[in-house]
């Protein structure tokens, strides 16, 4: 049969089209275009065809991208960014992996509670949850006290918890970790509780059992929660602003100050592409591992 | 000394009570059978040899030491799942050495191991093949090898022929009866398929509701069934109300079946039984016999009308009324030599039987 050119499918496809192409592709071509441009006098760009003193001038330029190349700062801020966000990841890996294990394993009828205590955190907004956590690592708060208490009684000068590479990270983490421990439970839950107990059969030890099978098995969910926490991670700019300090600013932070502080455009689309193509390489690497584990897909029952 | 010896287990999972005070033990190199309908408590007293449940009492002796509590990791045995349980990450080679790996062997040794068990199961061409890459019937054969490749003292199979089909699963048995006589490993082998149990084991115990109804040769389970349960759920039997009037000498017992019907039968066990006791007389369709003319030898005969027969091929079952109302089952054979013409539905017949082919079981 001969798909006609208005099929179902083709109609259903323009309403997301429509919206990805207008919202997604042109300002994405936009922002290609001015990072080639030259920054305006008083913000945004110069135009593209300008009249100075009788002579026509055209300003386009590789000037920001050689900016952008020379420049160690905003290097650093990449590494920060890869930095942080690697580290976020293996922190949501190693908090969210037992839990997501506790709550496969456990009795069908209190995982869906235990999921939902996951998710929980969503129901309020994303500031709000950060603003909390100024709240608890705050000077006034009790975690501060304590730990500052301690630290005294053993002759330590007493240390800040907000404003700091630390708030990042642990706020970084608090706020990805369902996207670890959702992926996680969806794949530990679907393995076969008989290939645990054919290999403790066979003579393996319970830690050997995991290390041998269920971690192997759970690959593709690793691949994937790690995916989820690292990919936004990157591009963060809310976290640091609000409890970092000058030294643990990441790329994001540059990014909106160069669009809506400092005015110079072509340099926000400039480490804006890198940034995308940090992502797209990081993306590109998941789905190619992926194809890897292929084999894993009969992992489950 | 038997190899394994299972003494008053007991277990209890929230309210039901599984396996109910078992005791049986288990001699080398047996074929031993756990045959029951499912629920009966059978894999979960097979797990409980395997260490994957723990008995809420009573012990578990495996070569006279006591292995109840024991991790599965450290008992000398092993066991195939009914899915195999093949780990889908690993191809037939690695799981096969799996068991190798763990108890820390060097790898040229195990690499001969495996190669050795791979060719005993004719799997070496699919060392490399993952599990999710093989049939039915050779996935069977790695879960075999991968269980036999450190020489395991006890093999205990959970129903491992259900996913098979029938013709795999008749070529299997023969497999299955030939490894254990080859290996000399003892078989704890558990199934709900009667013609299962009866074809490969040494013997069999029969499980009903956690307990072990009757524990014997498949012969005497088949022909000398002790209780209701075990003639019922072993094969087709005929079970009709039965009273005994008298007991004779030479273990004999006068009984009155389905209210009128009167004759002796003997019994090993008369001992055990009291004149007025009630209960069953069981016996196979198999052992009666129907013809149309009236030939009274010293059997038990009685007409009967024929109510409707199901025809099997090689035979054919026969439902027959006695005086409209006792219903007796018969299995006639359609060999040549048989003169038994097919009867239709209402012909008048004359069935007979040998009254000492069937047993009295006490209710």
């Amino acid at each position: 049969m001969k798909t006609s050119f208005l099929s179902e499918k083709r109609v259903l496809s323009i309403p997301p089209l429509v919206y990805l192409i207008c919202l997604f592709l042109i300002p994405t071509i936009f922002m290609i275009i001015i990072a080639f441009r030259v920054p305006g006098s008083y913000g945004g760009v110069a135009p593209i065809v300008e009249k100075i003193n009788n002579h026509t001038q055209i300003n386009f330029s590789l000037d920001s991208f050689k900016f952008t190349i020379d420049n160690q700062f905003i290097w650093q801020l990449f590494l920060r960014s890869l930095f942080f966000s690697a580290l976020t990841t293996l922190i949501c890996l190693l908090i969210g992996y037992p839990l997501a294990l506790l709550i496969a394993r456990s009795p069908r009828k209190y995982r869906d509670i235990l999921l939902l205590l996951v998710i929980i955190p969503f129901w309020s907004s994303f500031l709000i949850r950060v603003y909390a956590w100024m709240i608890i690592l705050g000077p006034q708060s009790g975690v501060s006290y304590a730990i500052n208490f301690v630290l005294g009684t053993l002759g330590f000068a007493p240390i800040n918890l907000l404003y700091s590479s630390f708030a990042v990270v642990a706020c970084l983490v608090y706020i990805n970790l369902p996207f670890m421990v959702l992926p996680l439970y969806a794949n530990l839950e679907k393995h076969d509780i008989a290939l645990i107990e054919a290999s403790r059969d066979l003579g393996a030890t319970k830690s050997e059992s995991f290390w041998q099978i269920t971690m192997p098995l759970s690959l593709p969910g690793i691949l994937a929660g790690s995916g989820l926490v690292f990919i936004p991670c990157i591009g963060m700019f809310v976290v640091p602003e609000l409890v970092g300090n000058n030294c643990s600013l990441m790329i994001g932070n540059l990014i909106k100050q160069q669009f809506l502080q400092t005015m110079n455009w072509p340099l926000g689309s400039v480490t804006s592409i890198i940034m995308t193509l940090l992502v797209l390489s990081v993306s590109l690497a998941v789905g190619l591992m992926f194809r890897r584990l292929g084999g894993l897909k009969y992992a489950s029952k | 000394m038997p190899i394994l010896e299972i003494q008053n287990v007991s277990k209890q999972f929230a309210d039901h009570l599984i396996v109910n005070n078992v005791s049986l033990s288990i001699e080398k190199g047996e074929f031993f059978t756990l045959l029951g309908p499912s629920g009966c408590g059978k894999t979960t007293l097979l797990r409980m040899i395997a260490g994957l449940n723990i008995p809420d009492s009573g012990k578990i002796i495996l070569e006279g030491q006591d292995i109840t509590t024991m991790p599965p990791e450290d008992r000398p045995l092993h066991t195939i799942f009914q899915s195999y349980a093949l780990f889908p990450h690993m191809t037939v080679f690695e799981n096969v050495a799996f068991p190798l790996k763990m108890a820390n062997w060097d790898k040229a040794k195990i690499h001969l191991q495996v190669e050795e068990l791979l060719e005993d199961v004719q799997l070496t061409k699919f060392a490399k093949r993952y599990p999710h890459e093989l049939s039915g019937g050779q996935r069977q054969r790695v879960a075999i090898a991968r269980s036999l490749v450190d020489r395991p003292k006890l093999l205990l199979l959970d129903e491992p022929l259900s996913a098979l089909d029938a013709s795999l699963r008749e070529h299997m048995h023969i497999e299955l009866v030939k490894l254990q006589e080859e290996t000399g490993i003892t078989f704890v082998y558990v199934t709900h398929d009667q013609h299962e149990a009866m074809a490969l084991s040494s013997r069999i115990a029969v499980m009903n509701f956690g307990e072990i109804e009757q524990l014997d040769l498949p012969q005497a389970v088949y022909t000398r069934p002790k209780t209701y349960f075990v003639a019922d759920f072993l094969g087709k039997c005929n079970l009709l109300p039965a009273e005994i009037l008298a007991k004779n000498d030479n273990n004999t017992l006068r009984l009155r079946v389905a209210n009128y019907l009167e004759f002796d039968t003997s019994q090993d066990n008369a001992d055990e039984f009291n004149v007025g006791q009630k209960g069953h007389f069981a016996i196979r369709p198999e052992k009666i016999n129907a013809n149309r003319q009236n030939q009274y030898d010293n059997l038990f005969s009685h007409s009967a009308k024929v109510k409707g027969y199901y025809y099997y091929g090689e035979s054919t079952l026969y439902e027959f009324l006695i005086n409209d109302e006792i219903k007796i089952q018969a299995m006639l054979s359609n060999s040549k030599n048989q003169t038994i013409k097919f009867f239709d539905e209402g012909d008048d017949v004359v069935i007979s039987f040998d009254p000492h082919a069937g047993d009295f079981l006490a209710e």
